[in-house]
C-alpha cells in the first residue's frame, strides 16, 4: 500500500516519452503541472483544470486522458506519452502533425498538443474512422481560434479519408 | 484551480481500502477515474482530508458474466465496457447508452461504477442501471450487501452508501433481444444532458420508460403501449424539472414530451 500524507513530499517516477524520469511532489500535485512544472515538459498546456477543454490531453500506458484530472501519484509507474514525443529525429513532422500543417489546423496552437495526443490514441485504435467518429472525438476539445475545419480536414487527411494533395477549401 | 492538500492512500486489495474506509469515513473519498471528483476538488467544491485510489486493485478490474447479469468491478472505466465484445449483444442498452458519457477522452478514465456513485441526476449510467433494475454491490467492514438501483440513488448527488463502505461493482441484467433505445438532448453533444430518455420494451404491451434530467434520480415508469401518449404527457407535467442556466423545466418537460415518443418507437423498432 502505498500512502502519502498530505504535507509530505516524495519522489514520483515514470517513464515520460520513453524517458525514466522523477522529481519530488505533494499528493494535490496535477500531473499536467508534474509534467510542465517539475519535469519541464511544457508541451502539454493546461486551460481550464475541469477536464472540459482538453487542451492537457497525454496519454497514460497509450490512453488518451486529462493530465489536469489526474494526479500525479496515479501515473506512478505508468508511461506518460507527450506531445513531445510525436516529432522524428530532426523535427520532422509526423503524419498527424504534417497534415495539421498542411491544412493550417492550427493559429495560435494552444490546443493543438491535446488534440495530437487524443487522436494518435484514437487513430491507432480506429484506423479508418468515419467523418462522425472523428467528429465525435474532436468534441473533446475546445479550439478558440474556431479552426474546426482546418482540424477536420487534417484529421480527415490523416485518417485517410482524403488525399494529402487534394485541396480541402478550409485551407483559405 | 488546483485542489486543497489531500492524504493519498493507494491500497492494494478491497480488504485495505475497506478497513481504511472504516477508519477515516466522511474524510475520505475513493478515486477511482477521478473524471468527476477531480473536477469538483479542482474547483474546490470538494474537499476530502484523504483520497483513497482504488484504479489499480486487480479485484475491481474484471467485467464477468454471471448469467443472467453481468457485473462490472469498480476499476473498469466506461471505455473498456464500451469495447467489451458481448456488449451489443448482452446489455444493448449500455451499448446505445455509453457513447454519450462525457467524450472519448474522459471514457478512457472515468468508470462505470464512478458514474453510479456521483449520482447525478442527468448521467447516463444511473439512468441505464435504474431502466434495467440493476443492483448496486457494496462492501464494508460488516460485509456485503446488494442494493437495487431505485433504493440505492436517494437524491442528485446522494446514495444510500453508508461512509464506510466501497461499491465494489454493479451488476447490470441480460438483457439479448430486447428492443431498447437511448437518447439525450444536451446543447453539445459530450455536455450534461438537458433530458435523457431510456426505453425497455418488456413485451408488446408494456414498457419501461427511464428518464434523467427531470428530477434528483432518474425516474423509471412502466407504462402500457396503448395509453402511452397520455402516461408521457402525465410523466412530463408532474415531473417539477431542473431550472437552470442550461434550460428552464417548461423546456425539459418539453423536450421530455417530443424525446419520449422518438426513443419508444426507435426502441419498439429495434424489438420488431
Amino acid at each position: 500500500m502505498r500512502r502519502v500524507n498530505k504535507d509530505q513530499r516524495v519522489r514520483i517516477s515514470l517513464t515520460l516519452n520513453g524517458r525514466k524520469m522523477s522529481a519530488d511532489a505533494e499528493p494535490r500535485m496535477l500531473l499536467s503541472d508534474f509534467l510542465r512544472h517539475s519535469l519541464g515538459a511544457t508541451g502539454t498546456h493546461v486551460g481550464c483544470e475541469h477536464g472540459v477543454c482538453g487542451c492537457c490531453t497525454v496519454q497514460i500506458d497509450g490512453t488518451a486522458v486529462r493530465s489536469c484530472l489526474t494526479l500525479a501519484m496515479q501515473a506512478e509507474g505508468r508511461e506518460v506519452t507527450t506531445v513531445e514525443s510525436l516529432a522524428g529525429p530532426g523535427g520532422k513532422l509526423n503524419k498527424l502533425q504534417q497534415a495539421f500543417q498542411n491544412h493550417h489546423a492550427l493559429q495560435c496552437g494552444f490546443c493543438t498538443p491535446g488534440i495530437l495526443m487524443s487522436f494518435t490514441d484514437y487513430l491507432a485504435r480506429n484506423p479508418k474512422p468515419t467523418e462522425e467518429e472523428l467528429r465525435d472525438v474532436l468534441g473533446g476539445h475546445i479550439c478558440r481560434c474556431t479552426g474546426y475545419a482546418g482540424i477536420m480536414a487534417a484529421l480527415k487527411e490523416a485518417a485517410g479519408l482524403t488525399n494529402a494533395n487534394e485541396p480541402t477549401g478550409a485551407k483559405s | 484551480m488546483k485542489p486543497r492538500p489531500f492524504d493519498y492512500v493507494r491500497p492494494d486489495t478491497v480488504d485495505e481500502a475497506v478497513a481504511l474506509l472504516a477508519e477515516h469515513g466522511d474524510e475520505a473519498r475513493i478515486l477511482a477515474g477521478g473524471q468527476s471528483l477531480m473536477a469538483m476538488m479542482n474547483l474546490r467544491l470538494a474537499d476530502p482530508g484523504m483520497l483513497i485510489d482504488i484504479a489499480r486493485i486487480a479485484e475491481l478490474s474484471h467485467i464477468r458474466d454471471l448469467g443472467d447479469r453481468i457485473e462490472v468491478g469498480a476499476a473498469v472505466t466506461q471505455n473498456r465496457l464500451l469495447a467489451w465484445p458481448d456488449l451489443a449483444k448482452k446489455l444493448p442498452l449500455l451499448a446505445a447508452a455509453l457513447p454519450f458519457v462525457g467524450h472519448f477522452q474522459t471514457r478512457n478514465k472515468g468508470t462505470v461504477c464512478g458514474s453510479i456513485a456521483h449520482a447525478d441526476p442527468s448521467s447516463e449510467i444511473p439512468l441505464s442501471l435504474a431502466t434495467l433494475e440493476g443492483e448496486v454491490v457494496l462492501r464494508g467492514k460488516r460485509g456485503e450487501r446488494v442494493l437495487k438501483a431505485k433504493d440505492f440513488q436517494i437524491d442528485m448527488l446522494t446514495t444510500a452508501r453508508e461512509a464506510d463502505e466501497l461499491i465494489v461493482a454493479v451488476r447490470f441484467p441480460v438483457h439479448t433481444g430486447r428492443g431498447v433505445a437511448f437518447r439525450e438532448v444536451a446543447r453539445r453533444h459530450g455536455d450534461f444532458a438537458m433530458v435523457a430518455v431510456a426505453a425497455f420494451i418488456e413485451d408488446k404491451d408494456h414498457l419501461r420508460l427511464g428518464i434523467g434530467g427531470m428530477a434528483g434520480t432518474p425516474v423509471v415508469q412502466r407504462i402500457a403501449v396503448s395509453g402511452m401518449q397520455d402516461a408521457i404527457e402525465k410523466i412530463a407535467s408532474e415531473l417539477v424539472g431542473y431550472e437552470d442556466l442550461h434550460a428552464s423545466a417548461e423546456l425539459r418537460r418539453d423536450i421530455l414530451r417530443n424525446l419520449a415518443p422518438v426513443v419508444i418507437a426507435e426502441a419498439q423498432k429495434c424489438a420488431a
